[in-house]
């Protein structure tokens, strides 16, 4: 395997992907994501000199339109979707002591 | 003939005509869902009370005069990644096992205002990802013709449910495929319009640049008239593209003459097994019989558009996904310290193996030294693909490629080993990348009778030429679905016929992850809460 994925870098990811992983997750995690890299590093043999990366396929321009509300009160609704809410708001662990 | 077999504009016409109800309809698909379940598993959710409810609604705009359309009472299953208000929309994951969407997503809006009934929510593979309908938090979905093989995926509840007639077609999404895969392996027909054509409004995200939503059918025809009306601009999604013409149906026609068809020689070569390969090879013949003109070409790139998918697939859904943190809706942890450890245990207990291992690679390509290495390397390799069907596309009209390297995998067999599974997605990524429309019809069936499908490749906004070429096929053989369908049909009705709960009812039950599962497992033995 060519693209070796350290325990510092699989922790790192996990700050980003804001996933807490098991030991054992880590381990198949760093054999998986080596393994799609080598695979991905096939895209290397490939002369792309001078292209432009291709974001959307269609030359779409921003879209504007008017910020109009279209949609009534519907606090009750979203609320109950919520896995702890008081009756106005969505109820998260204190964030600053 | 039982209603059942009817396609969906042809039960349409019966409805119309006043030859059956809208309620009779909805009831039908009822009775075979019941028979159905227990063996395929092909829905999360069934929606019997609001379906009946529905039905009689419809009827009434139908016997006014107010709903005219060729849809108007036909019953419909929606993959269950379609945000439907008040009815549970799970995406096949844990970390949605309670959420009851607040609104319902464009598509099917317009299903809904041409006359549509939705049945229920189709099982997939846990936010899209995946090939098999394997990864899905609520059990996988069998393949209809053969119990023991995978229905293929994403979308393959709803392939899987047209296929043994619970319902008459379904909306499914194809990121990568998810829509033209399992309908090859379920023997239906299955259209991923051109990106743009259909609002990805209330389609919950997973790679914003490749999701298309589409119809999955009995026929081409049927295709055709779903298209039309889930077809719209919508300001809500700015990625909509106003289309000057959405007729579809207008290109139901039998008559290939002049039309020019490509075979890519890269398709056809090493790795497709060969009664696949026969099996369009013959079809294309039938096309060539009737006046197409075709002829071999290279296409170029082919090994490539795997790899850049999974980086750019990978990226987007590690940036969507990251809305699902336990605070708004979902799935929350019981236990943490702090914000950020309710974020991360939410997210890993809520989330699969086959999701977190692609939010983990999509979050390494988009990371600060690797971005230029991997991300942007994807988007050009992607603007290369696209050259490449560029000047395919201006020698021909169609190119016809198979959907898969084979027919449906047996089950338990594809997710041991993520990048074979990966592999199996090289005939339908590319269209993705480049944001073309492509159809898969079915064309026959391996030596074991599971269901082989032609993938009919078109330009961007060339829909009508890929219906016109799929519906003059067509017209050489007649639809034929599993043998399941039609025992389930013949077996006498369920004795005990108890239907799940309305959706309010359920969310208040909904308390802890699980009860859906039990719920379902209670509704299926026709025992009582």
């Amino acid at each position: 395997m060519a693209n070796v994925i350290s325990d510092a870098t699989i922790e790192y990811v996990g700050i980003l992907a804001k996933l807490e992983l098991s030991e054992e997750e880590k381990e198949a995690a760093k054999r998986d994501m080596g393994r799609m890299l080598d695979y991905i590093d096939k895209l290397n043999e490939l002369d792309t000199d001078g292209v432009e990366p291709m974001s959307h396929v269609f030359p779409v321009h921003n879209v504007f339109r008017e910020d109009v509300v279209e949609n009534g009160d519907v606090r009750e609704v979203l609320l109950a979707n919520g896995p702890e809410c008081t009756d106005e708001a969505f109820v998260v662990p204190k964030t600053i002591e | 003939m039982g209603i059942l077999e009817l396609t969906a504009v042809e039960l349409g016409k019966w409805i119309k005509s006043g030859r059956v109800t809208v309620e009779e309809a909805v009831q039908a698909c009822l009775d075979q869902i019941k028979k159905a379940e227990p063996r395929v598993n092909a829905f999360v959710t069934i929606d019997e009370e609001g379906a009946l409810c529905r039905a009689r609604e419809v009827q009434r705009k139908i016997d006014r005069g107010e709903l005219t359309g060729p849809l108007a009472g036909v019953p419909v299953a929606v993959k269950d990644n379609l945000c439907t208000r008040g009815l549970l929309t799970t995406c096949g994951s844990k970390m949605l096992y309670n959420f009851i969407p607040p609104y319902t997503a464009e598509a099917v809006l317009n299903l809904e205002r041409a006359g549509a009934v939705v049945l229920g929510k189709t099982n997939m593979d846990e936010f899209a990802m995946g090939s098999t309908t394997e990864t899905s938090a609520y059990g996988e979905t069998r393949n209809p013709w053969n119990l023991e093989h995978v229905p293929g995926g994403s979308s393959g509840g709803s392939c899987a449910a047209v296929a043994v007639n619970e319902c008459f077609y379904a909306l499914g999404s194809d990121t990568g495929g998810s829509i033209r895969q399992p309908s090859s392996f379920c023997g239906v027909t299955g259209l991923k319009p051109t990106y743009g054509t259909v609002s990805r409004y209330g389609l919950v995200a997973y790679g914003s640049s490749l999701d298309q939503v589409g119809p999955v059918a009995k026929d081409v025809a049927d295709c055709a008239a779903v298209l039309e009306a889930i077809a719209s601009h919508d300001p809500k999604d700015s990625t909509s593209i106003k289309r000057a013409d959405t007729r579809f149906t207008e290109a139901l026609v039998d008559d290939v003459r002049g039309l020019r068809i490509g075979i890519p020689r890269d398709y056809f070569g090493e790795g497709l097994n060969p009664s696949v390969r026969d099996a369009i090879l013959k079809a294309v013949e039938v096309l060539r019989q009737k006046g197409a003109v075709v002829e071999e070409f290279d296409l170029s790139l082919v090994e490539y558009a795997i790899p850049a998918y999974y980086v750019i697939a990978s990226a987007e859904a590690s940036s969507n996904l990251s809305r699902f943190d336990g605070v708004k809706y979902g799935y929350r942890a019981s236990a943490y310290e702090g914000l950020h450890s309710m974020y991360k245990k939410s997210r890993s207990e809520g989330f699969g193996p086959e999701v977190k291992r692609r939010i983990m690679l999509g979050s390494f390509v988009l990371s600060s030294g690797y971005y230029d290495a991997y991300y942007l390397k994807a988007l050009k390799t992607k603007a290369l693909i696209k050259a490449a069907f560029d000047r395919a596309f201006a020698s021909f009209d169609v190119i016809v490629a198979p959907a898969s390297p084979d027919t449906a995998p047996r089950l338990g067999q594809s997710l041991c080993d993520p990048i074979q599974m990966y592999l199996g997605d090289i005939y339908t990524i590319s269209v993705n990348l480049a944001g073309l429309p492509g159809l898969t019809v079915p064309c026959g069936t391996d030596s074991l009778g599971l269901p082989i499908g032609m993938q009919l490749i078109g330009d961007c906004f060339q829909e009508k030429k890929l219906i016109r070429a799929g519906y003059a096929f067509e017209q050489s053989r007649c639809y034929q679905g599993p043998a399941l369908a039609r025992e389930l049909e013949r077996l006498p009705k369920s004795e005990k016929q108890r239907g799940l709960s309305g959706a309010e009812e359920k969310a208040s039950r909904a308390e802890a992850f699980g009860s859906a599962f039990k719920e379902r497992a209670d509704w299926m033995k026709g025992g009582s809460k």
